[in-house]
């Protein structure tokens, strides 16, 4: 083709574009532009304010000589296990059932979903309540009867991200199971005719052919589960503040710790850029594998 | 047109904030007295500013200086400064004073002739930088405070002890009748605090100093700083049982003699208060534990932002001579439970703690506190590794020395 029918290319659905300029703007001061700064200044000894006076390295050797942070990263790897596993498994259990075509399904949705209409804050003081050895879960079963019944996770250092988990899955995992249920919805009724004709058993359906095609869904389920998991911050503030010592601690916290409690923002620059690269080992080679293969097909 | 509808609302929200300004001689200030003992003292503040005409607007913060601090700081350095604020004087405004962010008092303090009036010296001294005022210091408050419930001791059947070295002896025989000896919040300034008061008590003033002031980490790693861990571990056990996380419910623990006592500053000394118990009879306070009667000179300060509103800086003139007035030092230090800045002031009603601590101050007797020696970093590192400690029994003490001396051989 000649190139006088082209050139007017960028101009194409100009309206469109000139529609999205502030929004790319914003993406790149903002998102972009505020990362950039981040990670330039976690180089420095910024103290309370911002200075660019750079010392190289030292913030992250600091970083990873503290037995907090190394602490936090520990339980943010038991956290983010746990809640993925289990929030998938039981969120897809829980839709597989409720697919059954059972009665008062509409109530069942209403009632699991009901926590994710709670914030982390909440679910944080709920549950603390709920585990408190003193007016919760192991008071009441002693007052049935089981004097030496001992369920005392949050004010114990080497179980106490387990009760945080607990309260995480309570909240999320209505949403999760709302996703699977719609992605169970999509699939076509005529797969699972087909299937039983076959004499394939159901669970076999469900491994081998439901969740396949499931695979958007999956993906959709897996970003937002992952993007909490790395988040979490209120629920372990409203839960233990952190405690009992640093026993639950996360590195969202430390950066807020340590750029505002501990007026030293080049400490918590760094340690923030280190979640910003932990995120990015998991999305890169993904992403790569999502977008970039797609191309060569 | 969207354009100009904009420019009116923009014209209108400036409008506001003129009509906003010039009426005003509203002035905010932020603190974080939240408890009790602490609020019925801030009510005396803003009683006697509100009488001078103005009117005082209060923005207190609730959960303690860690979350309040923060605010307050994110509230100047993002342009939005409220009229006063309170820190601890000391290091935690250093940065923004040098950022040119607070205001220049020392007009108003010679005019005051703060330099005589204020005693100990070393406070005002903690609010000067490069030979300018930048505070208004309001009370006393040290931290060497052991707080003993006689009931709790009654109870056990053991005489309410003199020092640190009794109370320890005393703690079997607490436990025993079902008290918790020690008391200790599980935020983590309390457990890191509670460690410098023995630092103080059980290594002596010189070791404090040596550790804080000079920052000598082989000192730190030494024999004399490994008899004040031997120490912290007593009271770590001691403590094993508390519970709670905000001070002024462990100090509820020891009102209601379930624990039997509590090492905390003598802001502890209002909820006593409030909760109408009498010193000497309801309750025993120890300074420096009994063992080093010296007390600490930390406290509270008010600090001014820069304000660019001339009425408003007047009021902040009015405020900054209102705090350090005779009258209202007294109503306020009685109700907090603090010693006033002021040696000038009569005290006649004073409780048997305050005067102690009276005593000591006109003795001369006191030493600068961690809040004047460390920066907000070095604290929160030491906060992060005794909260730990305190909270995990199976932390060794030689571990935990030696990250204390690399904490203190890194100290800024």
């Amino acid at each position: 083709m000649s190139k006088s029918e082209r050139p007017n290319q960028l101009f194409r659905n100009l309206n469109a574009k000139v529609a999205s300029i502030p929004m790319i703007l914003t993406a790149l001061v903002v998102f972009v532009g505020g990362t950039a700064w981040t990670v330039l200044y976690s180089f420095t000894n910024s103290k309370l304010l911002p200075r660019l006076n750079f010392i190289g390295l030292d913030q992250y050797y600091r970083l990873w000589s503290t037995p907090r942070w190394l602490v936090s990263i520990e339980n943010l790897l038991i956290y983010g296990v746990l809640s993925l596993v289990f929030s998938l498994v039981i969120g897809f259990i829980l839709a597989a059932l409720l697919d059954q075509k059972i009665r008062f399904e509409d109530t069942f949705r209403t009632i699991f979903l009901y926590p994710f209409a709670l914030s982390f804050i909440v679910t944080g003081l709920v549950w603390q309540w709920l585990l408190n050895p003193d007016f919760g879960i192991q008071r009441v079963v002693r007052e049935l009867g089981w004097e030496s019944f001992s369920f005392n996770p949050l004010y114990d250092s080497s179980i106490v991200i387990y009760g945080i988990s607990i309260a995480a899955l309570w909240q999320g995992t209505g949403l999760i199971m709302c996703l699977m249920l719609a992605g169970l919805r999509g699939i076509d009724e005529d797969i699972w005719k087909a299937a039983r004709v076959d004499g394939i058993p159901m669970w076999k359906t469900y491994l081998f052919i439901i969740i396949p095609m499931m695979r958007p869904v999956f993906i959709t389920t897996l970003v937002i589960i992952a993007s909490g998991i790395v988040k979490v911050y209120d629920l372990v503030v409203a839960q233990t503040s952190g405690g009992p010592g640093i026993a639950s601690e996360v590195p969202a916290k430390y950066v807020y710790d340590y750029m505002f409690f501990a007026q030293n923002l080049g400490q918590g620059f760094a340690a923030s850029t280190m979640m910003l690269l932990s995120v990015m080992i998991v999305i890169v080679p993904w992403a790569y594998l999502e977008f970039g293969g797609r191309k060569r097909v | 047109m969207r354009y100009k509808v904009l420019t009116a609302a923009f014209a209108a929200t400036v409008a506001l904030n003129f009509a906003g300004q010039a009426s005003a001689t509203d002035l905010e200030v932020t603190h974080w007295w939240t408890s009790g003992g602490e609020a019925a003292a801030v009510a005396e503040f803003a009683k006697a500013f509100d009488a001078t005409g103005n009117r005082w607007v209060d923005g207190a913060i609730a959960g303690s200086g860690g979350t309040a601090r923060p605010i307050m700081i994110s509230r100047i350095t993002g342009g939005d400064p409220m009229g006063a604020t309170q820190f601890n004087h000391g290091r935690q405004a250093e940065e923004l004073v040098q950022a040119g962010l607070m205001r220049d008092l020392t007009d108003i303090a010679t005019k005051g002739k703060w330099t005589e009036v204020v005693r100990p010296k070393s406070l005002l001294d903690s609010c000067t930088i490069d030979g300018k005022i930048y505070c208004v210091p309001v009370n006393i408050h040290s931290w060497q405070w052991l707080w003993l419930s006689n009931a709790a001791f009654e109870k056990a059947g053991v005489p309410v002890p003199k020092n640190w070295n009794e109370y320890v002896a005393a703690a079997p025989a607490l436990e025993k009748a079902g008290i918790i000896p020690l008391a200790v919040g599980g935020q983590p300034w309390q457990s890191s605090g509670a460690f410098d008061v023995l630092l103080a008590a059980v290594g002596g003033t010189d070791a404090f100093l040596k550790v804080y002031k000079d920052k000598d980490a082989t000192f730190a790693a030494g024999p004399e700083v490994a008899k004040v861990f031997k120490a912290a571990d007593d009271a770590r056990k001691m403590a094993k049982n508390t519970n709670v996380q905000d001070w002024n419910q462990a100090t509820n623990l020891v009102i209601t003699g379930k624990a039997g006592g509590q090492i905390m500053g003598d802001w502890a000394q209002g909820e006593f208060q409030v909760a109408g118990q009498t010193a000497g009879k309801d309750y025993t306070c120890l300074p420096g534990l009994g063992l080093n009667e010296v007390i600490a000179t930390g406290g509270d300060a008010f600090y001014f932002p820069l304000l660019k509103d001339a009425d408003k800086a007047k009021a902040q003139e009015v405020l900054a001579e209102t705090l350090l007035d005779p009258k209202t030092q007294v109503a306020f230090n009685l109700k907090k439970g603090s010693l006033p800045v002021r040696g000038d002031v009569d005290l006649q009603a004073a409780n048997d703690c305050m005067k102690k601590g009276l005593d000591i101050l006109a003795k001369g007797s006191v030493m600068p506190w961690t809040d004047q020696l460390l920066s907000q970093d070095t604290q929160k590192q030491k906060e992060d590794l005794f909260s730990e400690f305190f909270a995990k029994p199976d932390m060794t003490i030689e571990d935990a020395q030696k990250r204390f001396a690399d904490i203190v051989g890194s100290a800024d």
